[in-house]
Formats: structure tokens, C-alpha cells, sequence
């Protein structure tokens, strides 16, 4: 007992499956006007579409690389693939997608969470959604859910083009003119006023060419009085060279609207994840962000919300392992810009076997925010003494009348803990496993049942290295 | 040894802190029995418990202790367990994330080694919980997490009889209870005894817990050393007369 028990490097066997004949279609690797024009003629952009791409290339080549987080050295655009087509066209029927991707999507539970328990469902496999459907009282709503190519040229067409990376514009930072340029499928979903959706939505986007980009683009329109739960799941098989993603979410909350967003992110350990997400609140809406983040090699992850109407509310949830060989910088940004908003973050994190967490957030307070209220809550356990964790709260407040609050903890697993539990029958991984799932359990009590399952699930993969 | 013995310790010394806290303990006790251990504080009594069910800040470091024929000295704290060793904590831990009722079902499922039907174990569950006075709502909440210490110990006392153990270590399990609280707790303890059959030891300073209960031998310990053994009617004696009759022989 006074010798700790060795972990060993954790089993992901069931997310680090690959095929390697899907005959697929990509681009050369490396990123050129002719890429990008290709790219657009393959999707048959509209025009200002493949302007749109160009322009942004442009200024991705103009501004400098980010330099805010950890290193993104080991990046080196030249080798990555913008654009990897599976060999099929998107299906609305699981039984015409071909078998591997099929199989892909089966062995990641996909199917049958959407018999059970979701009300539509997309599948992103590398660059291009290989599934869509929504369930048909869902659609009968009026409640639009497919992929944003299909939309550029349907009705909603004029919808996307007065939405698109309106909120994320290609100026923000350097990855997100790289999505201008090359994003490619991801989902556009517009709910109409005063729908509920009661049950969720989901898109799974699975990264399986080696050394690819993966750079979905994920449009929400809730309009006035709606409400949506859509739940987002990332993964990816182990290469030896690094993948990127650096997709982007654009949520928009009208007047009394309310959008849930679940994220459960495990990128397999060579992905840099460079990923951005941003909501729009209006009056008396309210944006909900639940994160669970422990994939990926580099992260940057901050979703931030912009609270732009009287009362408009925003709430933070996140959970990020940092396990061996990670750097993660996660958190989140929240302006507060009109009378009586309201945002609460709450976010826990854990390093383990050398990983570093960095938590950062940004809270801006405007004049205009009088009688608004802001409340951050950070806690981070260190597994051993080995690893890293930082937090970086940043504030800038410009009105008197407000209330703004922060608090951040570190701590340890406790031997008494360990040693409760274990007189109890639990192994030390299992009684460590257990303790920090609790720990994380401000997000696991966020989601549906399934994926608070998947997520512990996770955990257990990292802390004890089996599923149970 | 004979058939019976479930535990023997032998000339066991314990360091805490690099400080030796027992002097060379030697106990045995037999399938079905309870012992009490009495003493002033300081004697190293809760020591003897923690060291008994493997805790890793108390330091066998000479002595041997055996249970059910096999030596268990090396042995980590959740091997003992499952072979039958229980520990009610003096102090509870609180462990947030996790529900009472699916933690105890966790621990009989890794003791077992098998899948608990749901029905049932609630079932089960929440007559005993009935049994020891508990409101069901606490089978929902995190485990110890904001239980007042009475809520904790019952708490103890419900593991205890949900993982039916072969020997019950209870550290002071009635210290901090009300009147009420106790012959509660005491009313678990003969419910163990008659239904699951197994050992006790009973660490205690006050000795209402022991009413209605058979004592099988009594042991005074002071300065980490036994200075007096004897049957039930030694508690009485304690009760009567106070630890210094022994100490200051």
C-alpha cells in the first residue's frame, strides 16, 4: 500500500479503431488559392460563398499565429489536409451509409442513442456529413436540421448567408480565417419561434484520414421563445501525425429563446483543437454551455457568450482532463452588455501523469450592464505532483452598479478519501477513479444520462484504464 | 489457533508518524464473538482499528495480524475488505459525486464480484434503512455529503449491513450520538449480530452501545499496551470505577 500502483497508459481501444480503405477524395496537403477553389467547386459554393473562402485565405495568410496559449508548434499547415471526402454522399437512412463508416458510427453508439433517445441526428465523418435525419414530429414543427451545404441552396439560403461567421468573422484570430477558408460540413439548425424541442439533437464528427483538418461549422438560429438541446461528440483514432480541428459554433438566442449546447470532446492525443464557439443573446435568452473536454493534444477552447439584451442569461459548465502528453487551455469568455444579465461559470479541472491545465476566462462588464451579475468558480485537482494547473481569470468591468465575483481552487485527492473507500473494497484506481468523477460531477449532472455514462465512462478509461 | 479464530494479532507494533503508538498487541478473536476495547484517550485504540483494516498511515512494523488462517500484515486495505474486514470510521469521509445508495451497491457488486438486480438491492436497502431510522432521501444523496454525525454514523452502521462483513471493526461509532441515536445504532449492531452472524470488535468509551448486546471479552488498553482483560463484567467495572484502578496498579 505505501507504493503507489502504476497506471498504465490508458486502453482507448474503442475510440482508436481506423479504416484504412474508405476510398475517399482529399485535397493536396498544404493550403493554396487552388485548394481552396477547389474545395468550393467540389461543394458547388455559391458564389460569395467561394469568394467568402478566398478572402479569407487572405487574411490567413496576412495575420500572425496565435500565440495566447500553449505551443502550436508541432502544427505545420503544409502537412495538413483541409479537405478528406468519404467516398458516399450524406444518406437519411443508416442502411445506405457503407458499411465501414457505418461500422464506425455503430461502435461509437451513434444509432442507437438516436433510436433511444435523440430527435435527430448528423454524422460527420472527416471532411463531409454522412447521415442527417430528423425525426419526422420534430421537422413537422417547422424545425430545420441538415447540413449547411444542402441549406446554401435551399430556403434558407438567404438565413445562412446573413448568419454566416457573422459572429465569428474571419478577422477574430488566425484559425478562424482558416475556417473561412476550408470549412466544410457541420450543421445549420433553425428552430422557429416559440418551438420546444424536447428532446435532443446531435452531430458526431469522427476525424479517421490521417493527418487531416477537420473544420465543421455548426450554425444555430433559436428563435424568439424556442428552446433546443443540441449535443455535440468528437473523436478520433491515434496517428502519429498530428490532425487538426478547428471547427466553429455560431449560436444565435432570440428574445426569450433558450439553447442548451452539450460538447463531449475526445480527440484522440495528436489532435491540436483549436476550436470556437460563440453565442448571441438576445432579450431575456439565455445560452447554456456544458463542456466536457478530454481529448485532444493543444486545446483552445473558450466559448463565449455575448449578452446583448436586458436579462439575457449565460451559463458555463465544463469539466477538461488533462492527462500525459496534453496541454489544455480551456475556459471561456462572456461579455456582459446590457441591464440585468446574468452569467455563472463553473468549471472544474484535472491533470494527471504530467498533463497541464490552463484556465482561462475573460469577463468583460459594459456600461451599459447596470444591476448585472457575474460569478466565476474554478476548481482544479492535481492527480500527482507531476502535472500543471494555471488559472487565468481576466476582468474588465466598466459599470458601478454590478455584481462580480470570483473563486478558484486547487486541490489534492485525499489519502483519507482513498483510503475510505478503499476499506470499503475499491481498489486504489477504482476509489481514485470514483473520487474524481465526483469532482466532475458539475457536468455529469448537466447531461442527459447516456453521456453522463460516456463522460464517467471516460474518466474511468483515464483513471484506471478499462471501461466498466 | 483453533477453527473458530477468525483474527490473531500478534505482538503487533504500530508506528504513526514515525512515532510507535502500540507497544506489541497480541488479541484473538473467534468467529461469532464481541470484544470490546476500552481505554482513556491517547491509548491507541483507534490505531488498533486502523491498523486492523489497513490504513496506510498507521505502520506495521513489527507484529503480524491474520485473519481467517491467512496473514494479512502486507495486505492493501481493499484486499481486506473483501476477505471480510469492515471498518465503521470514527469520522466519516464526505464524497461528493457519488449517492449513498449507489455506493453501497458498488461495493457489494465488487465484493461479489456480481451485478446486483436493482429491485432487489433497493429494496433491501431501504428496509434497512427503515431498521436504523434513516429518512430514504439519503439514498439519493452524496455520500456523507452535509449528513449531520448522527446521519454519518447510521450511515456507517447501513454499510455495514448491506456488505455483511465477517468481522466489524466500530471505531466510536457511538461517540457524538444522542440517547435515541444510539439505541439505534445499537439496534443495527444486534440486528448484524443475529442476521449476518459475524464479529465485533467495539471500540467505545461510553458503553451504552453495548446494551442489549452479548460482550465476549473485554480489553483495557492504555499507552499503546493491553493492561487488562476480562468478560462483560469488566465494562461494568470501567463504568463503576474509571480507567485508573488498572493504569495505576
Amino acid at each position: 500500500m505505501k507504493e503507489k500502483t502504476h497506471i498504465d497508459d490508458i486502453n482507448r481501444s474503442i475510440y482508436d479503431f481506423r479504416y484504412e480503405n474508405v476510398d475517399e477524395y482529399k485535397v493536396e496537403s498544404g493550403l493554396t488559392p487552388e485548394i481552396v477553389k477547389q474545395i468550393s467547386e467540389e461543394k458547388s459554393d455559391p458564389e460569395w460563398m467561394a469568394e467568402f473562402r478566398l478572402k479569407s485565405l487572405e487574411i490567413f495568410n496576412s495575420i500572425p499565429m496565435t500565440k495566447a496559449g500553449p505551443s502550436i508548434e508541432g502544427l505545420n499547415m503544409d502537412n495538413i489536409v483541409t479537405y478528406v471526402r468519404p467516398n458516399t454522399k450524406m444518406h437519411a437512412d443508416w442502411d445506405e451509409v457503407p458499411e465501414e463508416i457505418k461500422e464506425t458510427f455503430e461502435r461509437l453508439g451513434i444509432p442507437q442513442a438516436e433510436r433511444e433517445s435523440l430527435a435527430g441526428v448528423g454524422a460527420q465523418f472527416d471532411s463531409e456529413l454522412v447521415y442527417h435525419n430528423i425525426k419526422e414530429d420534430v421537422a413537422a414543427q417547422g424545425v430545420i436540421y441538415t447540413d449547411i451545404e444542402s441549406a446554401l441552396h435551399g430556403p434558407y439560403a438567404d438565413m445562412i448567408r446573413e448568419h454566416f461567421m457573422k459572429l465569428i468573422t474571419p478577422n477574430d484570430h488566425k484559425f478562424a480565417a482558416l475556417h473561412g477558408a476550408v470549412w466544410s460540413g457541420g450543421s445549420f439548425v433553425y428552430v422557429p419561434k416559440g418551438v420546444s424541442v424536447e428532446i435532443p439533437l446531435q452531430s458526431y464528427f469522427r476525424l479517421n484520414a490521417p493527418g487531416a483538418g477537420q473544420f465543421e461549422h455548426t450554425l444555430i438560429i433559436v428563435d424568439e421563445g424556442a428552446y433546443l438541446h443540441f449535443i455535440e461528440g468528437c473523436s478520433a483514432p491515434k496517428y502519429n501525425i498530428a490532425n487538426l480541428h478547428a471547427g466553429a459554433v455560431e449560436l444565435f438566442v432570440g428574445k426569450n429563446a433558450k439553447i442548451r449546447y452539450s460538447t463531449i470532446e475526445n480527440w484522440s492525443k495528436n489532435m491540436y483543437n483549436l476550436n470556437t464557439k460563440r453565442a448571441l443573446v438576445e432579450e431575456g435568452g439565455s445560452v447554456e454551455w456544458v463542456s466536457g473536454s478530454f481529448g485532444s493534444h493543444v486545446s483552445y477552447l473558450y466559448p463565449m457568450s455575448i449578452l446583448n439584451g436586458r436579462g439575457a442569461r449565460s451559463e458555463f459548465t465544463g469539466v477538461t482532463f488533462a492527462g500525459k502528453g496534453q496541454d489544455l487551455d480551456t475556459g471561456c469568455k462572456v461579455v456582459l452588455n446590457a441591464p440585468e444579465t446574468t452569467s455563472y461559470v463553473n468549471t472544474r479541472s484535472i491533470s494527471k501523469d504530467g498533463g497541464i491545465n490552463t484556465f482561462r476566462s475573460s469577463v468583460v462588464v459594459t456600461e451599459k450592464a447596470v444591476g448585472s451579475k457575474s460569478a466565476v468558480s474554478c476548481q482544479s485537482l492535481m492527480v500527482d505532483n507531476i502535472s500543471r494547473s494555471d488559472t487565468i481569470p481576466a476582468m474588465d468591468i466598466r459599470c458601478a452598479d454590478c455584481d462580480v465575483g470570483h473563486e478558484a481552487t486547487i486541490g489534492r485527492i485525499s489519502d483519507d478519501t482513498v483510503f475510505y473507500l478503499m476499506s470499503r473494497g475499491l481498489s486504489e484506481e477504482e476509489a481514485r477513479a470514483l473520487i474524481v468523477s465526483g469532482f466532475a460531477d458539475n457536468v455529469s449532472k448537466e447531461l442527459p444520462l447516456e453521456y453522463a455514462v460516456e463522460m464517467n465512462n471516460l474518466i474511468r478509461l483515464e483513471m484506471v484504464g478499462v471501461i466498466g | 489457533m483453533n477453527d473458530s479464530t477468525l483474527l490473531t494479532i500478534r505482538d503487533l507494533k504500530v508506528n504513526v508518524a514515525d512515532k510507535e503508538i502500540l507497544h506489541g498487541l497480541n488479541m484473538t478473536v473467534d468467529a461469532g464473538q464481541t470484544h470490546v476495547i476500552m481505554g482513556p484517550n491517547g491509548a491507541g485504540k483507534s490505531t488498533l482499528g486502523n491498523a486492523i483494516a489497513g490504513a496506510p498511515k498507521y505502520e506495521i512494523t513489527a507484529g503480524s495480524i491474520t485473519f481467517k488462517g491467512e496473514d494479512i500484515t502486507e495486505l492493501s486495505p481493499d484486499k481486506r475488505a473483501k476477505a471480510g474486514i469492515y471498518l465503521s470510521f470514527q469520522n466519516p469521509v464526505e464524497v461528493p459525486g457519488i449517492t449513498l445508495a449507489n455506493f453501497i451497491r458498488t461495493c457489494v457488486e465488487q465484493k461479489t464480484g456480481q451485478r446486483l438486480r436493482i429491485w432487489n438491492f433497493k429494496k433491501d436497502l431501504q428496509a434497512t434503512m427503515e431498521l436504523l431510522g434513516m429518512d430514504p432521501s439519503y439514498a439519493d444523496r452524496d455520500l456523507n455529503v452535509g449528513f449531520s454525525g448522527g446521519e454519518k454514523k447510521k450511515a456507517e452502521i447501513l454499510q455495514l449491513l448491506m456488505l455483511k462483513p465477517e468481522l466489524a471493526i466500530l471505531d466510536e461509532t457511538d461517540s457524538g450520538l444522542d440517547i435515541d441515536a444510539v439505541r439505534t445504532v445499537s439496534r443495527g449492531i444486534e440486528h448484524y449480530r443475529k442476521e449476518v452472524g459475524g464479529s465485533l470488535i467495539i471500540i467505545t468509551h461510553i458503553t451504552r452501545i453495548l446494551d442489549g448486546l452479548t460482550v465476549d471479552k473485554t480489553h483495557i488498553l492504555s499507552d499503546g499496551r493491553i493492561i487488562a482483560e476480562g468478560g462483560r463484567e469488566l465494562v461494568d467495572n470501567v463504568n463503576d470505577k474509571g480507567f485508573d484502578q488498572f493504569i495505576n496498579k
